[in-house]
């Protein structure tokens, strides 16, 4: 299997445990994954915020650029994706010409072209067709011939590992953005870790927000909404909690010390990558590595349960 | 809001109808069924719940929506444009009114959001393409002000001791990312893009 890879920023360096072990289990389950070239910054949470045409211009040079390779795209972060999908959605939808004629006349006048009759031309090669699927990470893994790849090479199943599964915002929502079949209760992820073995337990948090996005600007408030997912994960009876985002990550890791210090309540959830859980039962030695790159140490969780040595 | 709202208001047309020229949304459709507020995990840290948003942007209170907590700690979680069984795109009006406090000069009462958007752009703006994400730590620490407030209420250690962590655990690089090729073009796209007032 081939597909366009479009990393985002952060795989680059606070996500590189995330990044490497897609990397890694990519390898080995006979996926090519194939970094699309000279790709650029999404924009973010920022550009939405700010900008309305910075937030659809930023992806669509992406899309354009995964569009002429002409493999589907698949995308790990979770923020990438939204966006991704957002300008997906006007280029193919009824502002289409009116959005493509603004971000054209820009990349027109630096190109030294007319802007107007003349431009034409050059202005039709590049609209977007939407011949490649935008593909979040996690629904690619979990396609039926990808789990039957997985299953068929699993060495260590988890057993005995009690986990939630935590979705996140914008790989569900809105779903006219995203196309997810099930925004409100999905459940690809759990069905992958109950095919390594392990357990995933119900919990209506699945979808909620953690905050991310105000981790820097305002760290008060993830403080409360990530110590409440915490709580609900606990009360789930999970050990540690499964995601498939790094800004979901990071902010349930990061901050897991300072929200015990502050709720005065000793808190212990090793966060992990849903690839990080498939490198491990698939016995892929790079494992350790990935896992010593996390704040919360999941060493001692899963050496108790015997699954690492 | 009770407080803030014990007068009666004076509708004033104009914000419901600019957003439903611009962005083709329409908070006319509200019939204030609160649903978007019932679901939003935010509204602990909103001074108005988004229904009232809603409510108060239809009537064209600029004023009071404009210089809102609520705008700028939305995190843009989707739930209430995902629930509105009106099919009003809740978490797109909260950005727009953010484009549009800061293009007309509003007075921003949560300073280190919005600081920390337009830090995010200027890096990837300055870095040719892609987001440097040890910049933007530098950046948004010496941009969002009260360098001296924080070294006094032990944020800056805070935010210090992360960055070394994230160092010492390999998740900080250092070198900055690659610029794309086409540098001018890529540029061209920010120029539309000038939001912040500096
Ligand atoms: S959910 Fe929609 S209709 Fe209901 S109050 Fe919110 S904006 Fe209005
Ligand atoms: S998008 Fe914003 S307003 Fe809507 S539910 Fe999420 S935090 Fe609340």
């Amino acid at each position: 299997m081939k597909v366009s890879y479009y990393p985002g920023c952060s795989l680059e360096s606070t996500a590189r445990d995330y990044a490497e072990s897609i990397q890694g289990i990519a390898r080995w389950l006979d996926i090519q994954l194939e970094e699309i070239d000279d790709w650029s910054c999404c924009g973010a949470t920022a550009a939405h915020s700010l900008n309305e045409f910075l937030a659809l211009a930023l992806p669509t040079r992406n899309l354009l650029l995964a569009e002429a390779v002409g493999l589907d795209v698949v995308v790990p972060c979770a923020l990438c994706f939204n966006r991704l999908k957002s300008a997906e959605k006007v280029l193919l939808g009824p502002e289409a010409a009116q959005f493509e004629s603004r971000y054209l006349t820009h990349i027109a006048q630096v190109n030294g072209l007319e802007t107007g009759a003349q431009s034409e031309e050059p202005i039709k090669n590049r609209i977007y067709q939407g011949k490649i699927k935008i593909w979040d990470l996690l629904d690619y893994l979990t396609q039926e011939a990808v789990l039957s790849r997985i299953t068929a090479k699993i060495k260590r199943p988890l057993k005995g590992l009690k986990t939630v599964c935590y979705y996140g915002c914008l790989v569900a929502r809105p779903p006219r953005v995203t196309d997810a079949q099930q925004c409100e209760d999905p459940t690809n992820m759990d069905r992958l870790v109950e095919v390594l073995g392990a357990q995933a337990y119900p919990w209506s948090y699945k979808t909620d927000c953690c905050g991310a996005g105000l981790a820097v600007s305002r760290p008060d408030i993830i403080d409360t909404l990530v110590q409440r997912l915490y709580e609900h994960a606990l009360e789930a009876e999970a050990e540690c909690i499964v995601v498939s985002c790094q800004m979901c990550q990071a902010n349930l890791d990061m901050v897991q010390s300072r929200i015990s210090h502050k709720f005065g309540k000793h808190y212990y959830l090793p966060v992990l990558y849903f690839t990080e859980l498939i490198g491990l039962a698939l016995g892929h030695p790079g494992v350790r590595t990935w896992l010593k790159r996390h704040f919360v140490n999941p060493f001692p969780l899963l050496m108790r349960k015997g699954l690492l040595d | 809001m009770r407080e803030l709202l014990s007068e009666p208001l004076s509708p004033k047309p104009g914000l419901g109808e600019q957003l439903l020229d611009e962005r083709k949304i329409s908070v006319f459709d509200c019939y204030q069924c609160r649903k978007c507020s019932a679901g939003c995990p935010l509204t602990f840290a909103m001074d108005f719940y988004p229904h009232e948003i809603i409510r108060l942007t239809a009537l064209g209170q600029e004023d009071l929506v404009l210089e809102s907590n609520t705008i700028w700690v939305c995190a843009s979680c989707q739930t209430c444009t995902t629930r509105c069984p009106n099919d009003i795109d809740i978490a797109a009006v909260m950005d727009y009114l953010k484009e549009r406090a800061i293009a007309t000069h509003r007075s921003i009462p949560q300073k280190n959001v919005a600081t920390f958007h337009q830090v995010f752009l200027d890096d990837v703006r300055l870095s040719g393409g892609r987001l440097h994400e040890a910049l933007l730590l530098r950046m948004y620490t010496s941009r969002s002000g009260g360098a001296m407030a924080k070294l006094v209420n032990g944020t800056f250690m805070g935010d210090l001791k992360l960055g070394f962590e994230l160092f010492r655990k390999g998740r900080l690089r250092l070198k900055p990312p690659q610029r794309v090729r086409d540098i001018d073009e890529f540029m061209e796209l920010f120029k539309k893009a000038k939001v912040w007032g500096e």
